[in-house]
């Protein structure tokens, strides 16, 4: 049946909407790669929905030619969760940032990566509030000066990748929202996982937060600030001139100036049962580190849509389907004549 | 009447050695320590006098410690069981029996027993420390302050220790068993069967035979021991009462609820999805759906209210029957998802089994403090239709009801309950289904994608496509923003705000033409009661009794809320004052008077009860 369908290209996921986001926004970027990655998955537009909250990249949806919920502040988890338990049979996704996943939503976030429902949440992180015009956001830096933090602000920030690690989700990954090779594959890969897939995209806001992920962006010092995580392989960056190993339970930067080889370093495995080693990755941060990049964890784990309507068949089997009028006169019961 | 083949009531059924009266009704209190099993006994009284074919009402009131310090006056529950040989609206005012199970209980309840009342305690539960916790310098029993009544010791905890010796239990174990003692006892003073509640006692301990067989034996010894002595002259017996034809089984208000929700699915061809947060008196519903999933209900115990909100619009997107439960702190967390709902244009259900606010408030408590949240309690104009059931049975049809008003207007919808109907009881004659209209709802077929889908193009309801996820051709973007009608377009043309504004008010003024008007019982001049909600029961009893008196009055009642019955106004105006009695500082009177300025004068009541019919009466009779 596969050779009957249609080939889909990225205008069969173009909307009829003009694209509001400010001139220069990283979410163009974003939006780009997922029109062009879309047609690859074998979902076609209508099997496919877009759910977002609030801020500059909840207006997402309004974008791409699929079904689309733009819903409220932080709640887009709870919505797609509603949706995959009565619609397992949809591919949906859930566009969100950092102040409506990680501050009003924070709650939801969570509980939707311990359930494991089958989904993938799009995380665009600009360390600001940019839609209500610049307030600091959960991941901002302490000291962040803001139109709400005069003298900075006081907020120790929140680490996207160690909270869905701690929530216990099965797949976590981060890309850039100019690295557009690697974001698309992130983006793939995050699809075909079975799950709540989490990806954090460093995402610029070049009217109120710009140059905040300059070091991990721009083309001439990223390799020296990024690494690039492959299952597998050892942590190295810089052109293959700087290393990752372990002290202890340390992790340090080394150079490969030949004193060291490769079978010394940290050696990448995104499928390990223990978070551990994928937790000790999401602290590695700028400038003392260079920031990992690609996926952190990838582990299977029953979706909770599966297992609910898993419950449901279960119960049909054991009990048989279900009959209401004999469910309402069953137990005690008399008869007026 | 006959019994049924899962009853096995016998006629014969009576104590043989003793007179037996003939009573119409009768209303029985039995209270005691939260942890005594007050509620289990009053619920087994509903059951054999349900059984037995009297009308029961039933009002449970029990602390929101679950379990607060033993023999204290805050740790006393109770359940009230008035049941009659005709038919019945309220658990009635005064008691003709009050079973108390230590000094607190038999403290905080005397006031509600008649004079020469029938007061049943357990002389085993007043000792200096028992008097002590229940904070009496005194033991009543010898002040003199019960000499008005037909007082009857009875030594229970010792009773129940004889008649439980050598199943193994301990002595603390046994000391649990006396409720069923009690149980034995009232059941024998009022020639009800205790069968039934044996079946209940087979069924509960299946895997604890030994507390299986204490119980057994205490309840057969209180049976017994009323029967052996000489402390009762006679026993009564109640008649079974004359209701309509049909087979009836006694339901409470929650469990109705969701039975009704599980029928609105079958008749509409929708899977039910409840998305629930744990709230008291609410939990219930969650509860009893979560057993159904062989009916292909989803329950979703999520994170937060807000959560349970948002995951039933999610499914209402998906195509499926969303519903919520919660009660007032709850709604309060869902109103901006409700606000979404609205604006969405998705058919969906709330509903709020009201308690005792503000705030945290009297969560075991019963009010009907929400109606102005229900109408008002939204950003922006942000009308839904509103309906609510008057006593435990009407909850099914009212889920029903309001599941047709959501497909057919495409609107979430409110449905407002209250704790007292929620725990209440009450003989429900079973509908057959089949007879019910199936509630109709066509989904858009799909489209080929020429022309871009038009999620906001409405018919003459008012109403738009409910068009599905997965449905080829009519992708479709929705969400909080104003929208363009018809394409559904973000919006900020000023022209387009008041047009959808005004559209969504006025479909939900449309549903007006597809609910019942409004009927009155009683005179068409004079005084007008008019209530809602679980109010209705004592509502409609003090005007038969006012009119009994020769007063002029009828009796309107509103299922519906939001919008009011299109005859409402020329009701109103027929009479020459309007009554509004509210368990609230007169929500719908502000509605009332707003609307159509009849000057309609209030009863408020906000003391986590029910209004009793003297009450009412009282007020009627001034103002009649």
């Amino acid at each position: 049946m596969a050779t009957d369908l249609p080939v889909l290209t990225a205008n069969d996921f173009a909307s009829d909407q003009d694209v509001r986001w400010c001139p220069g926004c990283g979410d163009y970027s974003i939006l780009a790669q997922m029109k062009k990655i879309l047609p690859t998955l074998g979902v076609p537009p209508d099997q496919t929905v877009f759910i977002s909250g609030i801020g500059c990249s909840s207006r997402f949806p309004y974008y791409v030619n699929t079904y689309g919920l733009h819903s409220i502040h932080g709640r887009a988890p709870a919505f797609a969760t509603g949706l995959k338990m009565t619609r397992p049979d949809l591919s949906v996704w859930v566009i969100t940032g950092d102040g409506d996943a990680l501050s009003i939503g924070g709650n939801h976030f969570i509980h939707l990566m311990r359930r494991n429902v089958d989904l993938n949440i799009v995380l665009f992180n600009n360390s600001i509030y940019g839609l209500t015009k610049g307030q600091y956001s959960p991941t901002s830096p302490q000291g962040k000066v803001t139109k709400s933090t005069p003298m900075g602000s006081l907020d120790f920030p929140l680490n996207p990748i160690s909270m869905a690690l701690a929530a216990e989700a099965t797949f976590v990954a981060r890309s850039v929202d100019t690295n557009i090779k690697h974001l698309g594959e992130i983006l793939i890969r995050a699809a075909q996982h079975r799950g709540t897939s989490f990806v954090e995209v460093y995402q610029n806001c070049n009217v109120f937060n710009d140059g905040a992920w300059d070091y991990a962006k721009d083309k001439a010092v990223r390799e020296q600030n990024t690494v690039e995580l492959e299952h597998g392989k050892p942590l190295l960056f810089a052109g293959g001139k700087k290393g990752i190993r372990l002290n202890g339970f340390e992790p340090e930067v080394v150079e490969m100036d030949g004193r060291i080889s490769q079978d010394d370093l940290l050696f990448h495995d995104e499928k390990t049962s223990s978070p551990a080693l994928a937790y000790m990755l999401s602290r590695l941060r700028y400038p003392d580190f260079p920031e990992p990049i690609g996926v952190f964890r990838r582990v299977e784990r029953p979706t909770y849509d599966y297992q609910v309507n898993q419950q449901v068949e279960q119960a049909r089997e054991q009990r048989g389907a279900g009959n209401l009028q004999k469910l309402i006169t069953s137990g005690d019961t008399w008869t007026v004549t | 009447m006959s019994s049924s083949s899962t009853s096995s009531q016998r006629s014969d059924f009576i104590s043989s050695g003793k007179p037996r009266e003939s009573v119409n009704g009768v209303t029985v209190r039995l209270v005691g320590d939260s942890g005594d099993g007050m509620q289990l006994l009053g619920t087994q009284l509903t059951n054999v006098s349900a059984l037995s074919g009297n009308d029961v009402a039933t009002f449970p009131d029990f602390p929101a410690e679950i379990r607060a310090p033993r023999g204290t006056r805050a740790g006393v529950s109770g359940y009230q069981v008035h049941f009659a040989s005709e038919e019945i609206y309220t658990p009635g005012d005064g008691l003709d029996a009050l079973v108390a199970m230590n000094p607190a209980a038999l403290v905080t309840n005397l006031g509600d027993l008649k004079r020469s009342g029938l007061l049943i305690l357990n002389s085993d539960s007043f000792e200096a420390k028992d008097l002590k916790l229940a904070k009496l310098d005194q033991d009543p029993r010898q002040t003199g302050r019960l000499k008005d009544y037909r007082v009857i010791e009875v030594a229970m905890t010792t009773l129940t220790r004889g008649a439980v010796e050598g199943t193994g239990l301990s002595v603390k174990d046994a000391d649990q068993c006396k409720n069923f003692f009690a149980m034995g006892l009232v059941f024998w003073l009022y020639g009800r069967d205790y069968e039934p509640t044996l079946r209940f006692i087979e069924s509960k301990f299946k895997h604890l035979p030994a507390v299986a067989e204490a119980n057994r034996r205490a309840l057969t010894a209180g049976w017994n021991y009323g029967e052996t002595t000489e402390d009762f002259v006679s026993t009564y017996q109640v008649a079974p009462a004359r209701l309509p034809p049909g087979t009836y089984k006694n339901v409470m208000g929650n469990q109705a609820l969701a039975w009704g929700l599980m029928a609105a699915a079958e008749l509409s061809g929708k899977e039910l999805f409840i998305g629930a947060y744990p709230i008291t008196p609410a939990s219930d519903v969650l509860h009893e759906l979560s057993r159904y999933k062989h009916y292909g209900v989803r329950t979703f115990q999520a994170e937060d209210e807000i959560a349970a909100v948002c995951s039933a619009i999610g499914t209402a997107f998906g195509g499926g029957m969303g519903v919520t439960v919660s009660s007032g702190p709850g709604i309060a967390l869902k109103a901006e998802g409700m606000g979404l709902a609205v604006m969405l244009e998705l058919p969906m259900l709330i509903l709020n089994i009201q308690r005792g606010g503000p705030s945290t408030g009297l969560p075991t408590k019963t009010e009907q403090a929400d109606l102005l949240m229900a109408m008002f309690g939204r950003n922006g104009e942000a009308p839904m239709p509103i309906l609510a059931a008057r006593s435990p049975a009407d909850c099914f049809d009212t889920a029903i009801e309001a599941w047709r008003i959501a497909t057919k207007l495409m609107t979430p919808v409110m449905v407002l309950s209250d704790g007292y109907i929620a725990n209440g009881a009450e003989p429900w004659r079973i509908p057959d289904l089949a007879s019910l209209p199936k509630i109709e709802i066509r989904h858009p077929e799909a489209g080929t994608g020429a022309e871009p889908f038009k999620p906001y193009l409405r018919n003459e309801n008012l109403s738009r496509p409910w068009a599905v996820p997965g449905t080829p051709g009519l992708m479709h973007r929705i969400g909080g923003l104003e929208k363009e009608d018809g394409t559904g377009n973000i919006s900020y043309d000023p022209q387009n705000h008041q047009h959808m504004v005004n559209t969504r008010a006025q479909k939900v003024e449309n549903a007006a033409k597809f609910i019942e008007p409004v009927q009155v019982v009683g005179d068409d001049s004079g005084l007008l009661v008019l209530s809602w909600g679980g109010t209705y029961g004592a509502c409609y009893t003090a005007t038969a009794q006012a009119r009994a008196q020769g007063k002029r009055v009828g009796h309107a009642h509103l299922r519906w809320l939001n919008p009011f019955p299109a005859n409402l106004g020329d009701v109103l105006r027929q009479y020459d004052r309007v009554l509004i009695p509210e368990l609230n500082t007169g929500q719908l009177r502000l509605l009332i008077n707003g609307r159509y300025q009849v000057g309609a004068v209030g009863l408020n009541k906000v003391q986590g009860k029910p209004f009793t019919v003297t009450e009412l009466v009282e007020e009627i009779v001034r103002l009649a």
